[in-house]
């Protein structure tokens, strides 16, 4: 039942639902005071013109996430389809 | 409703806060949730607030009156947590468990309150007597969203008020609750759950978190408007993010450098005149004549000279960029600017204290504190000179329209852009170089909110701003521009044997100069131009002319004679030009770069970096110069 994916392949406007957080120490303290827990529902909602950073919806909020960060995030898809 | 202010403490000064007599009022929250603007409401202290995640950094304090009762406020800095894993966090966290707070105000934004509903469920377990308060309401009710205050007030436990910081009138909930919670004389015993919070317990929080949220608040709509979706897909999107901040920089220094023209040549009429007249009265006053000079053509003259040409383009670029800041767009330029900065091994955020710092170099260094690695805040601080500040815009204008174009203002402002976009480019090289040897590292890992859209108090801004940048104006002139103005009369009036000190040293200086393209007089000039870039080129100009003194009454035409009688090339403004750009930091950053760092060596190196950087550029310059003319 592992189909769960890094939160960086996420296509656009695509819900998923938060698994873990794979990184340590401050970043894995500062995601989760962002909201990015367990069970938490995001949306990767903007990009810049190289593609990173990515901004997502979280808890009614946005944050922009570098592709290396949001790779330490595990999601299951959960839009249309899935 | 009275409010009294003070002057706040701990500007970053490391000052303890002093609490008056009266209940002290915490104020904590998420960054940018409006908690400043709801302390400057209450306190009435104009304090720099604004719609950029983290800008409070460190905490300030106030005074409010209410119904006879005074009250303390203080302003915790914005945290997304109290665990104490950041400066911040610790700050705010042992203010609270300190007993110093009667009672901890959580500032929420009714927008977006489920995460805000984290930090409040944090506050709960460090103090009794919290009150929950929503700001932004008038925000919410746009957005479709529907609070239900007395359930929210309910499933926490503790009460919940509404308000919209900025309109003062609606906080008379807020004061009623504080004055009923500070009234209580507490008896139960209260243990605040003094260990730092688990992760398991972070998760638990949020949980809950998400259980109250959706049933107090309400979203009849999507989170985000249409219009703010489309907003921002075309200010990050791939075709339109960049041209447009491009655009826009062109934009703000086009109207910073022609609405600053007239009033700056007004000014400096005015100062003038306004000297010849002390003059008169000194000298009615029979005062002699060499303490004459020095007052009025050394002290005076130079004052003069800085303050009409700063006031004016600051009380133009710091209200725009602030602007700019108050609506919510600032994020998005650190948005789109972090991979190349990123490319550098340093961060986004960079590129905001870069837009500071054309402003002015000290501000940007300042604005350096929203950087969260004490790494890449080194590099920012480093690398802001780089990009020319509003002092150094006489110069580059000048050496633009005398030299290379012809008076459109709208041309001198687009080449104005490409030098700048030339400085960034420069910036970024030398950050790169930083990050290779003196500030190795990985880069940190980056987190940016980009906050929701808000209209600008523009009538506040235009006020607070001008304010502030005035003050500060007259300031620099009062400590840095009159003791430099006294000894630079000193030199020019000092005789030798063969001419004024000035003159000795000019010719000293003429070989290091020639190797850089220039002259004796332009080295000197940049180098008695430390305390206030602006004051180069009248020096250069009293230097060339053998004057004692300076003066404002030269028009371009005349200027461009002098220089060319003096021996001035196009690879001489140019090289001028380019060494504008880059060369050794004005007093005021230097002691700012101090301050901030609280160390000789990154000061220093703050100083060695860009004038490097100049002497190699100008160095070459003479090289391909000497080369081309055989």
């Amino acid at each position: 039942m592992e189909n769960w994916i890094t939160l960086d392949l996420v296509p656009f406007g695509n819900k998923a639902q938060v698994r873990s957080i794979r990184a340590e120490g401050a970043m894995r303290r500062r995601l989760m005071d962002l909201g990015f827990t367990p069970g938490a529902e995001t949306t990767p909602i903007l990009s810049a013109a190289a593609g990173d950073p990515r901004a997502y919806s979280i808890r009614g909020t946005v944050i922009a996430l570098r592709n290396a960060t949001a790779k330490e995030i595990t999601v299951f898809p959960a839009w249309e389809g899935t | 409703m009275e409010r009294k202010s003070t002057s706040p403490a701990g500007r970053g000064s490391g000052q303890p806060l002093r609490e008056r007599d009266g209940a002290v009022v915490a104020l904590a929250g998420n960054p940018n949730v409006g908690k400043s603007t709801l302390f400057n409401a209450l306190t009435g202290m104009r304090q720099h607030t604004g719609n950029w995640t983290g800008k409070t950094v460190s905490a300030a304090y106030g005074n409010c009156e209410y119904k006879g009762e005074n009250y303390t406020v203080v302003d915790l800095p914005g945290t997304y947590s109290l665990s104490a894993h950041s400066p911040e966090e610790e700050a705010a966290r042992e203010y609270i468990l300190s007993g110093k707070t009667d009672v901890v105000v959580a500032v929420c934004d009714a927008t977006s309150l489920e995460r805000n509903l984290i930090l409040v469920l944090q506050v709960k377990r460090l103090c009794p007597r919290v009150i929950v308060c929503l700001t932004l309401m008038d925000e919410a009710r746009r957005k479709g969203i529907r609070i239900n205050l007395p359930l929210l007030s309910d499933l926490l436990g503790v009460p919940a008020v509404g308000v919209i910081g900025r309109k003062k009138k609606t906080l008379i909930p807020l004061l009623e609750a504080i004055r009923e919670c500070t009234g209580r004389r507490e008896t139960a015993a209260y243990d605040p759950g003094k260990e730092i919070e688990t992760e398991k317990d972070v998760i638990a929080q949020a949980a809950l978190a998400h259980k109250i949220a959706s049933a107090a608040a309400e979203r009849t709509r999507a989170d985000r408007s249409g219009a703010e979706c489309g907003a921002d897909r075309v200010l990050t999107g791939k075709q339109l993010g960049y041209p447009l901040m491009a655009v826009l920089l062109m934009f703000i220094l086009w109207l910073t450098v022609k609405g600053a023209n007239y009033p700056s040549r007004l000014l400096s009429t005015a100062l003038f005149a306004l000297g010849d007249r002390l003059s008169s009265v000194l000298l009615s006053l029979g005062i002699s004549r060499w303490l004459h000079d020095a007052l009025i053509l050394g002290v005076y003259r130079m004052m003069a000279w800085v303050v009409s040409v700063m006031l004016p383009p600051m009380a133009i670029f710091f209200p725009l960029f602030t602007l700019l800041e108050d609506v919510g767009y600032l994020p998005r330029i650190a948005f789109n600017l972090d991979k190349p900065f990123e490319r550098c091994r340093a961060c986004g955020k960079q590129a905001l204290t870069m837009a500071m710092g054309f402003g002015c170099n000290a501000a940007g260094v300042v604005g350096c504190r929203i950087i969260d690695s004490p790494r890449e805040r080194l590099l920012a601080i480093m690398t802001n000179s780089f990009v020319p500040c509003n002092g150094r815009f006489p110069i580059l204008i000048s050496m633009l329209t005398l030299f290379f174009v012809s008076g459109s203002p709208l041309v001198t402002a687009a080449m104005l852009t490409g030098l700048i976009v030339l400085g960034v480019g420069a910036s970024l090289l030398a950050t790169r170089l930083l990050s290779g040897t003196l500030l190795k590292g990985e880069p940190s890992f980056y987190t940016l909110e980009l906050p929701p859209y808000r209209p600008p108090q523009i009538g506040q801004i235009l006020v607070r701003s001008m304010l502030d940048r005035t003050l500060f104006v007259l300031g620099r002139a009062a400590a840095v521009a009159a003791p430099a103005g006294l000894v630079i009369w000193g030199m020019a009036n000092i005789r030798l044997d063969n001419g004024t000190l000035l003159q000795s040293l000019s010719s000293f200086l003429e070989p290091a100069g020639r190797f850089l393209e220039m002259d004796g007089v332009i080295l000197l000039s940049f180098i008695l131009g430390w305390p206030a870039n602006e004051t180069v080129i009248p020096i250069m100009l009293m230097i060339y002319l053998s004057q004692n003194s300076l003066s404002n009454a030269f028009s371009p035409q005349q200027i461009r004679e002098i220089l060319v009688m003096n021996g001035w090339t196009g690879a001489t403004g140019w090289s001028v030009l380019l060494f504008t750009m880059m060369h050794w930091p004005c007093s005021t950053t230097v002691l700012t770069t101090y301050r901030e760092t609280k160390s000789v060596k990154w000061t220093a190196v703050s100083v060695l970096l860009p004038t490097l950087f100049g002497i190699a550029v100008c160095a070459s310059l003479h090289f391909v110069s000497f080369l081309a003319s055989g």
